[in-house]
């Protein structure tokens, strides 16, 4: 028999769609003074939060975005059934910590950057399967612990290439219900692992565009939709020239998506003034830029539906250097107005 | 044609390749080599400087080179500290990595990074992550080149 809420190859079609009833943002300086600065919830002035870790500032950051999107709600811990958490950080630390303090029960996630979606996935599969009630996703990321992780300490002296990105300091939180006002998740597209041979570790738009491409074309012919039948197809952190290679690649597969389409990492960041090279990554991009700008537009009303893709470039800090291509992945879920 | 999606992988991933090369902007190496210049020789004039200097204040040939090594060292790891150095390489590149500026700095950030993990897991343990090949390379250099000597002299 075939699956019943499951459409094509890869997409997941919800029949009572939850809505997203509340969001949380939370982000760093450099993102507050960016041209999305004023979308945001709250914002942190100093990288350590008051901390004295990197890493102990970005599980304050997920916890403080989930607190942020909870009291919007006025839901209690207690009457959320599941967290769904992920980041960048070894074996997913910060989700883990912020999700000890939460006590809500807690699914890690990783998807790398793709995390926020493969979260709202999995959070409309516990909700429209009837296993839960309330879902909180997060995700977060934050400059330090990701340069720390995969690159160099953070005063090494270094020249960024020009294809290489920002990552986003912050997180976002969004609490999926049932029932309730707010914007609906309809459709999901899982995506699969593509790999197109890149090897470049500081040029993630290459990474991950492939993907991306691949989950939009997979969605589309899944469900017989039209790009026009999205107001805006929007990216996790594919960057200016990511966003390039995608849209040439959907051309090639006969799509063209012109000026609805776009990338939250080209919208979080003015590369001219905050010099962020190709533009914003990391976690915490598509989850602050989706929690928040998107989102606001959707219920400002001046977004019918939307299409998001989470992308990941799947990659630890050892395989580059084992010579391994890096792979990426891509999450669709669309988004609509309610 | 960018990509034909009806040829073999391996055809579609050359073909991704060069897409990927056209569109990806290349550093300006020119002005990168200009910097680099201009602020490295900046860098080796100040080290000419002070090993006169301390010449003239009557330090043997060796010592002093040793004082003007342990100065610049002492510049570098304190630019670092202070959280500029890292914009000085910037634009300077290769002009502050390359000379012992370069060694400092690798060594203080990567101290700065690790002190969470503890002074002997994290600090010792990681201090010459970078600077370490640096090391390895150069004493390996220099035992090729003294069999060379021993060899050829």
């Amino acid at each position: 028999m075939p699956a019943a809420k499951k459409m094509g190859q890869q997409t997941l079609v919800f029949q009572n769609p939850p809505a997203i009833i509340a969001t949380g943002t939370v982000v760093g300086t450099k993102e507050a003074e960016g041209p999305l600065g004023k979308t945001f919830d709250r914002v942190i002035e100093d990288p350590y939060h008051g901390e004295k870790s990197w890493e102990r500032a970005e599980r304050r950051l997920l916890e403080d975005a989930v607190q942020v999107a909870l009291k919007k709600t006025n839901l209690s811990p207690q009457q959320i059934d599941f967290f769904l958490a992920g980041d960048l950080e070894n074996q997913t630390e910060a989700s883990s910590m912020a999700a000890r303090n939460l006590g809500i029960p807690y699914l890690g996630l990783f998807g790398a950057c793709a995390t926020f979606f493969e979260g709202l996935a999995m959070a409309a599969v516990l909700i429209d399967g009837g296993f839960a009630e309330r879902v909180v996703v997060a995700a977060s990321s934050h400059a330090a612990t990701a340069e720390k992780q995969f690159r160099f300490p953070t005063e090494q002296g270094v020249q960024r290439p020009l294809t290489q990105s920002w990552t986003v300091t912050g997180a976002g939180a969004a609490v999926l219900a049932a029932d309730g006002n707010g914007p609906v998740l309809t459709h999901v597209t899982v995506g699969k692992v593509i790999d197109m041979g890149q090897t470049d570790p500081t040029h993630f738009g290459a990474v991950m565009a492939p993907a991306a491409t691949d989950s939009i074309v997979r969605h589309l012919e899944d469900t017989g939709r039209a790009p026009t039948e999205y107001d805006l197809i929007v990216t996790g952190d594919l960057g200016i020239l990511g966003r390039d290679l995608a849209e040439g690649l959907l051309q090639e597969h006969g799509y063209d998506v012109g000026d609805r389409f776009t990338d939250c990492g080209i919208l979080i960041y003015d590369p001219a003034k905050q010099d962020t090279h190709a533009g914003g990554s990391g976690c915490a991009c598509s989850a602050v830029v989706t929690a928040g700008y998107i989102l606001q537009l959707i219920q400002g009303g001046k977004l019918q539906r939307v299409l998001g893709i989470g992308t990941g470039g799947l990659l630890n800090a050892d395989a580059p250097k084992q010579g391994e291509t890096i792979p990426g992945i891509g999450h669709a879920a669309a988004i609509e107005r309610r | 044609m960018r990509v034909d999606f009806t040829k073999p992988a391996g055809i579609q991933r050359k073909q991704y390749r060069d897409f990927v090369d056209r569109i990806s902007p290349k550093p300006n190496v020119l002005v990168n080599v200009i910097w680099a210049f201009l602020v490295g020789g900046l860098v080796t004039t100040i080290g000419q400087g002070l090993l006169t200097l301390f010449l003239a204040a009557g330090l043997p040939v060796l010592e002093a080179g040793a004082m003007t090594a342990v100065v610049l060292i002492f510049i570098a790891a304190l630019l670092t500290g202070l959280g500029v150095f890292d914009d000085i390489a910037k634009y300077a590149g290769a002009g502050v990595i390359v000379p012992i500026t370069g060694f400092a700095n690798s060594m203080v950030a990567q101290a700065m990074e690790a002190r969470n993990e503890g002074l002997v897991l994290g600090v010792g343990a990681r201090l010459f992550t970078i600077a370490g090949p640096v090391l390895v390379f150069g004493i390996v250099v220099a035992w090729f080149a003294g069999l060379f000597y021993f060899l050829f002299r």
